[in-house]
This record gives C-alpha cells, sequence and structure tokens, in this order.
C-alpha cells in the first residue's frame, strides 16, 4: 500500500500548486478590477486575448467559468436555471450555466467579475454569438464581434480582408471603451510572448510522444488555463517553462501519468467536466493513458500563420484558421496526424450535446480514420457540464468494451 | 379564392416537380433565404429550396447524432438516398453550426453533383460586413458561373432583381390583404402558396402569384358568417416551417393568421433589391442588410425585438405563437429576450417546439386552444 501511494505521489505534477496560485490571483486581481480602475473584458475561448493585454484590460472567460462550473458539479443546478429563465436545455451548457449565474452570483467563485465590455469571436462557434447577445442586454454594456467566416477549404481572399479590417475596428473599439490609445509597441511584446507561450505549450503537449507519457489529456485540461486566459504575458511563459522543464525530467526518469501505459489514446472534444477524476481513473486502471487531444492544441494550432514581428496583420489569419473553424475533412487530416505523431491505438470521442460545431462530422471523421488507420473508435455520448445527460453505467460498459478491442489487437 | 391547381401539386410533391423541370432548366439546391437567388436565376439555372422530404431516417443517422434538427438531418437523408439527383448542384449559405457542418458533410459524401459555400458574414450591421457581403456575391457569382459554364453578365442579373422583385410586390401585397381580412384566404392556402414559391419555377410564379393578388383584391371569397366572432389575430415567429398543420389547428381554435416572420414565409419575401443601384451585387447585399434578420445572424443586440414588436403592431395581432424546431439553436436563444420584449408591450405569446415528424397533435391543438381561448 505504502509503495502504491509512494507512486502517485510520483507521478503527481508538481507545477500544478503554481498553476493554482497564478489562477487565484488572476481571479482575484479581476474580481477587484472595480477598486483598483482597470477594466474587464469578457471574451470568447478562440477570441484575440492580445490586444486587450496591451491595453491592460483584464479579460475573462464565460468558459473557463463554465468549465468551472462543470468541474465543482453545479452545472445541473445553474442550467436548471437558465431554464427558468426560459432558455431550451438543448442549448451550451456553458451557455445555459453562465447565464443562468449572472443574475445569482452562484458558481464555485460567486459569480464572474462584471464586465465593462464584451469581446466575441465567433471561430469557435455561433452559439458565442448568442450568449454576447444576451450578456450584452443583460448588463448593458458595448459587445464588439470579430466575424471570422468559415474556412470550409480554405481561407479566401475576401475573408482575409474582411477580418482584417475588423482587427482595426476591434482596436478602435477598445480605445473608445478605455479613452485611451492603442500602444503598439506594447501590443509587439504582447505579440511575441504570445507566440512564445503557444510554442511552450506545444512543446508541453509535445512530450507526450514518449513512453511512458509524463502527461494525459487530463494533465492538459488542467494547464490548459494559462494558455487561455493570460496568453500574451510574460507569466504564462514563465510558468509553461517551469512545466515544460518538469515534464522533460519526467521523461528522463520514465514517469508516466499511468502507472502502467499499455495504450495510448486520443481523446476528441471538450472534457466531461464533471467525470475527470472518475474517467481519468477508469482509463488508467486498464493501463490506458490518454496522450493527446484536439482540445488543447487548439490554443496553438494555427501558430504557422502568424507572424511574430507583424501579430497585429497576421493574426486575422490564424484566428480565422482555428481546429474548429475548418471543414470536417480538414479536421479528419488533423486528427489523423496527432494519432500518427502520439502513435495511439485508439480514439475516444466525447459526442457533446452542447457542442454542435465539435461534434457533427464526428461520425465523418471516426470512418476516414478508421479506414486510413484502422484504429478503433470508442464515442462517448454526454455533455460538458450538464450531467443529466451522462448515463455512467453506459459509458462503463462501452470503457470495458473499448479496453477489450484494444486488448485483442494487441 | 381558388389557387391554382399547380401550386398544392408542387407542395406536396416538389421533387416529382423538379424531376420535370430539369428538362428546361439546370437545378440548384438551397437551404435558405439568404441564398441570393436572383445569382442563380441569372446564370440560367433554377433556385429549388431544400426541405427533406420528411422520410424515415436510414442514411443520415450514420452521419448525424440525435441531437441535430430535423431539417438537417431530412436534407441529408434525401441527398444519400439519391433523391435529390435532379440537382445540378447545391448552395450551403452559411447561418448556423448544423448548416455549417451539414455542409462539410454533404461536401465529403455526397458526390456526382457541385457544391459550393456562400460564407456570408454572421454581422449584418457595419461597413465592413456590407463590403465583404457584397465581395461574397462576386465570388460565388464567378463559381456559379464556372460550374454551370456560363458567365453571368450584369444585366443578366438586373433582370433576375426585376423577375424576383416582381414576385415579392406580390407577395407584399397578399401579405397586406391578409393584414386587412385574415379570413381572405385560409392558412393552409397561404401555407401552399410560399412552400411553391420556394421551389417553383419563378416566370410562372410570378404570373401566378400576381393572379391571386387580382382573385384577393376583387374580393371573390364569401363573406363569413355574420354571426360568427372575428378570428383572433396570431402572428407567427419561428424558423422553418413545415407543418401546414399548424394553419389548420390556429384557425379551428377560431384564430387567423395575421402575419408572420418565418425563414418559409415572409422573411423569405420581405424587401427589395434596389434596381436603380448601377452595382447588382452590392444591390442584392443591401437588401438582406436591410432585412429582418434570421437569429443565426447579428444586426444590433435589440433588433430582433424591436422589429418582432413593430411588426406585431402592425397587423395588430392579439398573440404571437413561437414556432421553432428542436434543437435549432439560434432561435431558442433569443426566445427568452422576445418573449420579454412582447410581454412588456403587452403583447401575450406562445412557443411551440416540434420535431420532425409532428408528433400526435393532441398535445399541441390543446395548448394552441387555450392560448387562443385566453386572449
Amino acid at each position: 500500500m505504502a509503495e502504491k501511494d509512494e507512486g502517485k505521489e510520483r507521478r503527481k505534477i508538481k507545477a500544478a500548486a503554481k498553476m493554482k496560485e497564478i489562477m487565484t490571483s488572476y481571479y482575484i486581481d479581476a474580481k477587484t478590477a472595480g477598486q483598483t480602475g482597470k477594466k474587464v473584458a469578457w471574451i470568447t475561448s478562440g477570441g484575440p486575448v492580445e490586444p486587450l493585454i496591451a491595453m491592460d484590460i483584464i479579460p475573462v472567460y464565460p468558459e473557463n467559468h463554465g468549465a468551472m462550473i462543470g468541474a465543482s458539479k453545479m452545472g445541473v443546478d445553474l442550467c436548471r436555471k437558465a431554464e427558468e429563465m426560459g432558455y431550451s436545455s438543448d442549448l451550451c451548457s456553458y451557455a445555459r450555466s453562465d447565464i443562468g449565474c449572472a443574475p445569482v452570483n452562484g458558481g464555485p467563485i460567486g459569480g464572474l467579475p462584471k464586465p465593462d465590455m464584451l469581446v466575441c469571436c465567433n471561430n469557435i462557434c455561433g452559439t458565442v454569438l448568442k450568449w454576447y447577445e444576451v450578456q450584452a442586454r443583460y448588463f448593458n454594456i458595448p459587445l464588439f464581434i470579430l466575424d471570422t467566416p468559415f474556412t470550409h477549404v480554405g481561407f479566401s481572399a475576401e475573408a482575409k480582408k474582411y477580418v482584417k479590417r475588423q482587427i482595426l475596428e476591434y482596436i478602435e473599439f477598445l480605445e473608445n471603451a478605455t479613452a485611451k490609445k492603442f500602444n503598439y509597441d506594447r501590443m509587439r511584446e504582447v505579440g511575441k510572448l504570445s507566440l512564445e507561450g503557444q510554442r511552450l505549450w506545444q512543446a508541453v503537449l509535445d512530450t507526450a510522444v514518449n513512453r511512458p507519457s509524463p502527461l494525459s489529456a487530463f494533465d492538459a485540461f488542467f494547464h490548459l488555463a494559462l494558455i487561455v486566459t493570460l496568453r500574451g504575458t510574460r507569466q504564462t511563459v514563465d510558468y509553461y517553462k517551469i512545466l515544460l522543464e518538469e515534464m522533460q525530467e519526467r521523461v528522463a526518469q520514465q514517469i508516466g501519468a499511468v502507472a502502467d501505459e499499455q495504450y495510448r489514446l486520443l481523446w476528441d472534444n471538450l472534457p466531461i467536466w464533471y467525470r475527470m477524476k472518475w474517467l481519468s481513473e477508469k482509463f488508467a486502471s486498464a493501463g490506458a493513458c490518454l496522450v493527446a487531444d484536439t482540445y488543447t492544441t487548439a490554443w496553438c494550432g494555427s501558430m504557422k500563420y502568424i507572424k511574430e514581428d507583424d501579430f497585429i496583420d497576421t493574426m486575422a489569419e490564424g484566428y480565422s484558421r482555428i481546429y474548429l473553424n475548418i471543414g470536417v475533412d480538414q479536421m479528419a487530416e488533423q486528427v489523423i496526424a496527432m494519432a500518427e505523431k502520439y502513435n495511439v491505438d485508439g480514439i475516444v470521442m466525447h459526442s457533446n450535446r452542447s457542442c454542435k460545431p465539435y461534434s457533427f462530422g464526428q461520425y465523418d471523421i471516426q470512418r476516414i480514420v478508421g479506414e486510413k488507420m484502422g484504429i478503433p473508435t470508442l464515442m462517448i455520448e454526454a455533455d460538458m457540464v450538464d450531467e443529466r445527460n451522462f448515463s455512467e453505467s453506459q459509458v462503463e460498459t462501452r470503457i470495458e468494451a473499448f479496453i477489450e478491442v484494444l486488448q485483442g489487437k494487441k | 379564392m381558388k389557387l391554382s391547381e399547380e401550386l398544392p401539386l408542387i407542395a406536396k410533391d416538389p421533387y416529382g416537380y423538379a424531376e420535370k423541370l430539369k428538362a428546361e432548366k439546370k437545378i440548384v439546391g438551397t437551404l435558405c433565404s439568404y441564398t441570393p437567388e436572383e445569382i442563380i436565376i441569372a446564370a440560367g439555372a433554377h433556385p429549388f429550396r431544400l426541405f427533406g422530404s420528411g422520410q424515415k431516417s436510414r442514411l443520415a443517422d450514420a452521419h448525424l447524432q440525435s441531437y441535430c434538427c430535423s431539417l438537417a438531418r431530412g436534407v441529408l437523408e434525401d441527398a444519400l438516398s439519391e433523391r435529390l439527383d435532379f440537382l445540378e448542384g447545391i448552395v450551403f449559405a452559411h447561418t448556423c453550426d448544423t448548416m455549417q457542418r451539414l455542409s462539410d458533410i454533404c461536401r465529403i459524401n455526397r458526390g456526382g453533383v457541385f457544391h459550393l459555400d456562400l460564407i456570408l458574414p454572421a454581422k449584418l450591421n457595419t461597413e465592413s460586413a456590407r463590403r465583404y457581403f457584397r465581395d461574397v456575391l462576386q465570388t460565388f457569382r464567378e463559381d456559379l458561373g464556372a460550374k454551370l459554364g456560363v458567365e453571368i453578365a450584369d444585366n443578366d442579373l438586373r433582370k433576375a432583381i426585376s423577375a424576383m422583385n416582381r414576385i415579392r410586390k406580390a407577395f407584399t401585397r397578399i401579405y397586406e390583404l391578409i393584414n386587412e381580412n385574415p379570413s381572405i384566404i385560409n392558412g393552409e392556402e397561404l401555407y401552399i402558396l410560399n412552400r411553391a414559391a420556394m421551389m417553383m419555377d419563378k416566370a410562372r410564379l410570378a404570373d401566378l402569384v400576381e393572379g391571386t393578388v387580382v382573385q384577393l383584391s376583387s374580393g371573390s371569397r364569401e363573406a363569413p358568417d355574420a354571426g360568427a366572432p372575428p378570428p383572433k389575430r396570431i402572428f407567427l415567429e419561428g424558423g422553418v416551417c413545415n407543418y401546414p398543420d399548424i394553419y389548420n389547428i390556429i384557425e379551428e381554435a377560431g384564430g387567423a393568421v395575421a402575419g408572420d416572420d418565418l425563414c418559409t414565409g415572409f422573411r423569405y419575401f420581405n424587401g427589395l433589391v434596389d434596381e436603380d443601384n448601377p452595382d447588382p451585387l452590392m444591390a442584392i447585399a443591401d437588401r438582406y442588410l436591410k432585412r429582418i434578420v434570421c437569429p443565426a445572424k447579428h444586426a444590433g443586440i435589440a433588433d430582433r425585438g424591436e422589429r418582432l414588436v413593430e411588426m406585431v403592431l402592425e397587423k395588430r395581432a392579439q398573440g404571437v405563437i413561437f414556432f421553432f424546431l428542436k434543437f435549432c439553436d439560434p432561435h431558442a436563444f433569443d426566445y427568452p429576450y422576445l418573449q420579454q420584449v412582447l410581454e412588456k408591450a403587452g403583447i401575450p405569446s406562445l412557443m411551440v417546439e416540434v420535431d420532425d415528424p409532428l408528433q400526435a397533435g393532441g398535445q399541441l391543438q390543446t395548448r394552441i386552444e387555450a392560448f387562443i381561448e385566453m386572449i
């Protein structure tokens, strides 16, 4: 027993404590913004945060809040509140729990800090457009929409022109909201830090190519918070350097995220926040490690389009060509590339009722990957926050059957 | 009032109609009222709106999860089961997340027809979005011309604009006449007229619908029973309505549809393209920018609420029925706000959500009856 605990202790990621510290102090800053005279902007997870950082505006992420609500199992209650307000139970549970939370300041941190402005980028879905309209009416504050046309098969010249034009409109919006001139020099620094942070985050994720993998997708879901929230800050760069070092050290010492790594799997779609621990233990007990996922790489997947010394001009393309704003066939290609890179034995797909753009097309991706690589897929029907759409016994049976398939293939 | 016999036949068997029309014109499938039909007409082709035929889903379930709306599922089912083989191509106008993925799934799985995406802006209230809209239409004009092997000249566009405007004017007049007297045409007839309009040959449609205006204006419909109370005026708000029964239910409960803001109703006909604009593409874009928006588009945070109240007051409607397809996110997101705006204006409303096929009418009927009785 003592030996077992020792192994568990050895596998714990030490940097996690530092990360909790950073996130706590960030939320305190955001919550006290009213007293310190700082402005707060709510922004979508795929939105361009760098100009906010350059303007000293504190970015706050309702989606991150949704994840926290889910992880603390407060989702059902808050979703119900939104349903009492008239919102259909079929709508996105991030949106429902956030909308339900605003009037009652509920949830794990007593509600989000009140926004001074809203920044919505529809590169992740059309849902955020509706959600931010709701909140713009509720708080009666200005809303900026960065409209990134969908790139089914490519990014057209006219779309590029349109998004570039809107980047300038975004800057103008921030200048109006803060009554300050935009600082282009500061923006250049922030742009560099953003890319450096993204490169480091990708490097952290890349350590999972090792056997055993030093981290799992469940770890990535946790350590993701900074690249989403504070992308473009020195703090984020410093943190991922520490995390990367720890991962490299684990690789050197052969410390795996899972005690006895037998199977390597790829996760697709958002996490099931309220069952993270259960799922991670379920897979780990069968020696299966979820070594990579399509979700956490989305924050560094379009780096190739952004030029470090010309961030403002190239971010239009970078933000338009992120994972969720591309065609299903291109998504399948990326899934295959990841499956090959991380050398996985199978794929776990979360068919997420809350996220239509992420989930519709999964059956096709499953088929394409199956045809090209011959690896099996497990499909889990669930929801990221609303536990009412999760059947533990059904999921458990499916996971067990899937592990048997993997065993049969070895 | 007697509708031309052609119309119910087309509404009932649109694919049979399309098979015949195919001999005369290349048929291009569309899924949305944001498809600029003028450009398709100018290319000498025929725009044909797809709704799915409501057949049992066998093939589509292998591509779409259970939480997908029946419209997308129905269209995919028909596409995969080769019921849409009369099409030369299909155009996907970008609106909601579901349509965007439906486009991908159709493109990947359905060969043999050309596939064009029309990636319109999601916000329609800025000058840069307006310019982008126009640019997208220009690219669409070139791409469609290339697919159909024609060059689309400005003059062709002008002719198509004027043909579509003729239809829009006639429908606007019909809706005005309905507003004056909702009993002038029964709801099912209006449904058939609207439905056929989105699928039939536009030149023939213009003649028929102008004939309908003449008939309605001459008051050929017999006067209602002198003793009967006047029907209660209902306004329909929502997306795609595939259910003629809803009109019958409303009428049997003592109501009459005085107007609508349905994607398969007046929103399709609403507004004219400016025929004097020297740039026909800009003129087409401008109509969409001025028209009341679909909730998947953005025209300001209060735009839909303000315009709904305006429409309801103009139609002197006594109540609004929201008519939604299950899993239609954009409409579901706007509902609580629109309901509140109406409430503030003292207008009662009822929300009904339907899935395809319509569940046994009982409950729906009871709710609508109770609502109409109450207002």
